[in-house]
């Protein structure tokens, strides 16, 4: 697929830029006084403009109506302990990292720097179907049921390449699966069959609020209940693609809890700044602040505590499975490094004090894995999967930050340095035992 | 079929049976041998009888307690025939894993010494002829490889044996310690070398009868834990057996070849030693548990632990601990079990395992405050017992060391 010809939003953004590179560097608005003032306009004017990149406006409607929603067959579960992947996963996995090494690895430096995904290249993530791995063959979907582990498996390969860029490519299918595990028939047939068309909307799941300690079982983005629907006031955190959304599932807290609303990205009230952070720069993140956003009673996806427990936990198994990819890069990477690197006479892989590291990263690297397998195969078979969750998650937090720790460690001056990746693996590793949502497998 | 991590359901009845034997044979008398040491678990009598009723029946799928019975197992899982060579299996190895863990959930230190289950046995079955396998088999046989000078490094072990033509016998010399139930056994499987010059491949396996005149216990060792398995001293003063006691080839290999035979052993028996743990430490994490529910702390498993109390969130850490030694265990006894390499996956579920499960019983005591730390309860008790199995079978740092040579193509005079 030819690259594709930037947005009217992105030529705006380029205009823009191009002007605030002329201006700043005059030296007329120093002598003038203006560098303050105009630095000020210049932040509220991007935000301005950022809020018309996003909802850029796709109109979803139903093509043809579902009686009842369409639900997925679970894959069959075998008996015997086996950590074999199917046929298929093995095929999905060997072409999505062939493309995750050689591509995605090469444009993740710029990425990080430029804090957007190319488009080229996320056109190319969708050509492999990412947006819809968890959308039922009914609807058009290609696999034959839906399958946490297929889909942790591709996150654990996209973000050996990048996390960052693995989060932009795999957020849509967060939406598409959520809509196929727990939409009704009427939101299916509006949104499900735009996922599997050739440009599949940038969607994500909405979760994680700006608040120290932020618990997602108690939101402060609040839903309340009027004659017509529902109105949502609230602020989110760290939306992958934010200026460029389409679609979101936003969690919202209601009178009986948390639940969950599908909201179209031009809604009046929705506004987007953008809000790079520390890592995962790439997906382009953004701050969401809802102001009165009124939506249809139609879009409650649902309001079952049970779904929304569920939906936490596929994010924690998603941000895990990131983890594990970016960690195995961390390993292959210092690895050779420790091997090549010389110092009094001899390569310092000869050292323990540096050869356990990487024993230890290899040992912390496999728990994750297999703890994070364990939770999605149990959500496959259809088991409570919530418990092994979280115990992915808490191995994610400590020892994803370790190893991102380490991989800079064995480096050492060099390691801080952009001159190698394991910089930016440190400060992505540090996301994935934090975020709630934005990835749902 | 998709990729599983839960235990099949053939082994529910192995599980059920040995949690049973470690309910009300092992954690009934665990106290008892902690503050007896020394003195032999006689109850144990009766199980072992039991267990080889069982074995001789098949009603185990050769599944029991130790390494010992692992190679039953491996003997009679092999002689079934399978349809698809390429079909997964789950076979002795990972019943092993399952029945040494539960028994240990019971008391680490009786399944140590459970009449006729050594560690000698795996030695005897994995290079045994089978006129000695008719001769040694099914006894009670222990394991005599470390020396007060040659620890981790078995490859430099002082004991001699030489060969004596007149009387076709081996003369073995040398002192060997850390011997476990090397008084209460029938057999011992002592390591010397033919020739100290030639290295590693001139180390050899013997088997020693018990009551061999030259063989001299030295003392029985006092311990932090797992009182209940004795661990004897000995000397070998002139200590003759017969040659057909020589376990495999009597050839000295030139290369490594022989000793790394000797090694490999150990992809084998690294995995229980880290089912062993995860066996104490799921004894930890219960009791915990319940003293955490008595005092009102409930772990959430659905709020970040950093918004619960700290003992939850501390107790959701262990436990997230635990289960990654556990599968790493099943996935290095599930290689085993499919002849998949798996030196560095045995070490990696050992490392983790041992490092974890110690780390886990220590933290439980802390959490259970004075009632994890008094005799009137079993969690110090498990605190001190957990410790050996990051030592035993290779140290933590041994284990680090085969992980980080693997991985990064070093040999042993590279990284050393």
């Amino acid at each position: 697929m030819p690259p594709q010809s930037p947005t009217l939003a992105e030529r705006g953004m380029s205009a823009g830029l191009k002007a605030i590179n002329s201006i700043a560097s005059s030296e007329l608005v120093d002598k003038a006084g203006l560098r303050k003032p105009l630095e000020q306009l210049l932040f509220s004017g991007s935000k301005q403009s950022l809020k018309a990149a996003g909802g850029a406006a796709r109109v979803f409607k139903a093509t043809s109506q579902l009686g009842k929603p369409e639900r997925q067959s679970r894959a069959k579960a075998g008996d015997l302990f086996d950590l074999t992947p199917t046929d298929e996963q093995q095929m999905l996995v060997e072409s999505v990292k062939d493309f995750s090494l050689d591509k995605i690895r090469k444009a993740a430096h710029d990425a990080d720097h430029d804090a957007a995904t190319p488009p080229a290249l996320l056109a190319t993530a969708n050509e492999l179907g990412l947006a819809m791995i968890g959308v039922p063959e009914a609807l058009g979907g290609v696999v034959e049921s839906r399958s946490a582990v297929t889909a942790a498996l591709m996150a654990e390969a996209l973000a050996e390449g990048d996390m960052g860029i693995a989060l932009a490519a795999m957020a849509p299918a967060g939406v598409s699966t959520a809509l196929s595990l727990w939409g009704t028939a009427d939101q299916q047939s509006t949104y499900l069959p735009e996922f599997v068309g050739d440009k599949p909307p940038v969607a994500a799941v909405v979760v994680a609020e700006p608040h120290g300690v932020f618990n997602p079982f108690e939101l402060k983005t609040t839903a309340r209940k009027t004659a017509s629907g529902y109105t949502l006031n609230g602020v989110k955190s760290l939306v992958p693609r934010a200026a460029e959304c389409e679609l979101l599932v936003i969690a919202a807290q209601t009178e009986n809890g948390p639940a969950l609303f599908v909201v179209e990205g031009g809604t009046p009230g929705l506004s987007i700044e953008a809000e790079p952070a520390m890592g995962l720069r790439a997906a382009a993140t953004g701050r969401l602040t809802m102001k009165t956003v009124k939506v249809p009673e139609s879009a409650l996806l649902s309001a079952d505590a049970k779904v929304y427990r569920e939906l936490i936990a596929l994010g924690r198994i998603g941000w895990a499975a990131l983890a594990v990819g970016t960690s195995q890069a961390v390993l292959d990477y210092v690895k050779v490094y420790v091997n090549d690197r010389v110092a009094f006479g001899e390569p310092i892989s000869n050292r323990q004090s540096v050869a356990f590291k990487v024993a230890d990263i290899a040992i912390e690297l496999d728990g994750i894995r297999l703890v994070t397998y364990r939770a999605a195969a149990l959500a496959d078979a259809g088991k409570d999967f919530i418990k092994q969750a979280a115990l992915a998650r808490s191995l994610t937090t400590k020892y994803g930050m370790q190893i991102g720790s380490d991989g800079v460690q064995l480096l050492g001056g060099h390691g801080y340095t952009k001159e190698h990746p394991v910089e930016r693996w440190y400060r992505d590793l540090r996301a994935a035992g934090l975020m709630e949502g934005a990835l749902v497998l | 079929m998709p990729i599983n991590l839960e235990i099949p359901r053939k082994y529910s009845q192995l599980v059920e049976q040995a949690h049973m034997a470690a309910t009300h044979v092992f954690r009934a008398n665990s106290r008892k041998y902690d503050l007896a040491e020394h003195t032999y678990p006689k109850e144990l009598d009766m199980l072992a009888a039991m267990l080889d009723g069982m074995e001789q029946g098949g009603g185990l799928d050769g599944a029991g307690a130790t390494g010992g019975v692992a190679t039953g197992a491996a003997k009679k899982n092999g002689s079934k025939p399978e349809a698809d060579p390429n079909a997964v299996r789950n076979g002795a190895n990972l019943a092993s894993v399952l029945g040494v863990t539960e028994m240990c959930w019971g008391d680490v230190g009786l399944l140590l010494t459970m009449p006729r289950q050594g560690l000698g046995q795996a030695a005897i079955a994995a290079v045994a002829t089978p006129e000695q396998l008719a001769r040694f088999g099914g006894r009670w046989a222990a394991m005599a490889i470390t020396e007060p000078e040659a620890g981790s490094d078995s490859a430099s072990i002082r004991a001699t044996a030489a060969y004596d033509a007149d009387t076709n016998e081996y003369i073995l010399n040398g002192e060997k310690i850390f011997v476990t139930s090397g008084d209460r056994c029938e057999l011992i499987v002592v390591w010397a070398s033919l020739d100290r010059q030639a290295g590693r491949g001139a180390i050899k396996s013997f088997v020693v009868e018990r009551d061999n005149p030259g063989l001299h216990l030295d003392r029985l060792e006092h311990k932090l834990g797992i009182r209940a398995s004795d661990t004897a001293n000995f000397r070998l003063e002139d200590c003759r057996v017969p040659a057909e006691n020589l376990l495999g080839s009597a050839e000295i290999q030139t290369a490594k070849e022989g000793f790394s035979g000797v090694m490999k052993t150990f992809d084998n028996t690294r995995p229980l030693v880290a089912g062993m743990a995860i066996g104490v430490g799921r004894a930890a994490l219960e009791a915990t548990h319940e003293l955490l529910k008595e005092a009102g702390v409930k772990v959430d498993y659905n709020i970040p632990p950093h918004a619960q109390v700290g003992a939850a969130a501390e107790f959701l850490a262990l436990e997230a601990d635990w289960e990654a030694a556990r599968l790493l265990t099943l996935k290095a006894a599930w290689m085993a079990d499919n002849k998949k390499p798996n030196t560095v996956e045995a070490s990696i579920s050992k490392a983790k395992a041992g490092r974890a499960c110690t780390d886990i019983c220590l933290r439980c005591v802390a959490l259970a405050g004075t009632v994890g730390y008094s005799e009137n309860d079993l969690l110090e008790k498990w605190a001190r017992d957990v410790k050996i199995l990051d030592i035993f079978e290779g140290t933590q740092q041994i284990q680090q060391l085969v992980i980080a040579r693997q991985l990064l193509g070093k040999s042993s005079s590279e990284l050393r």
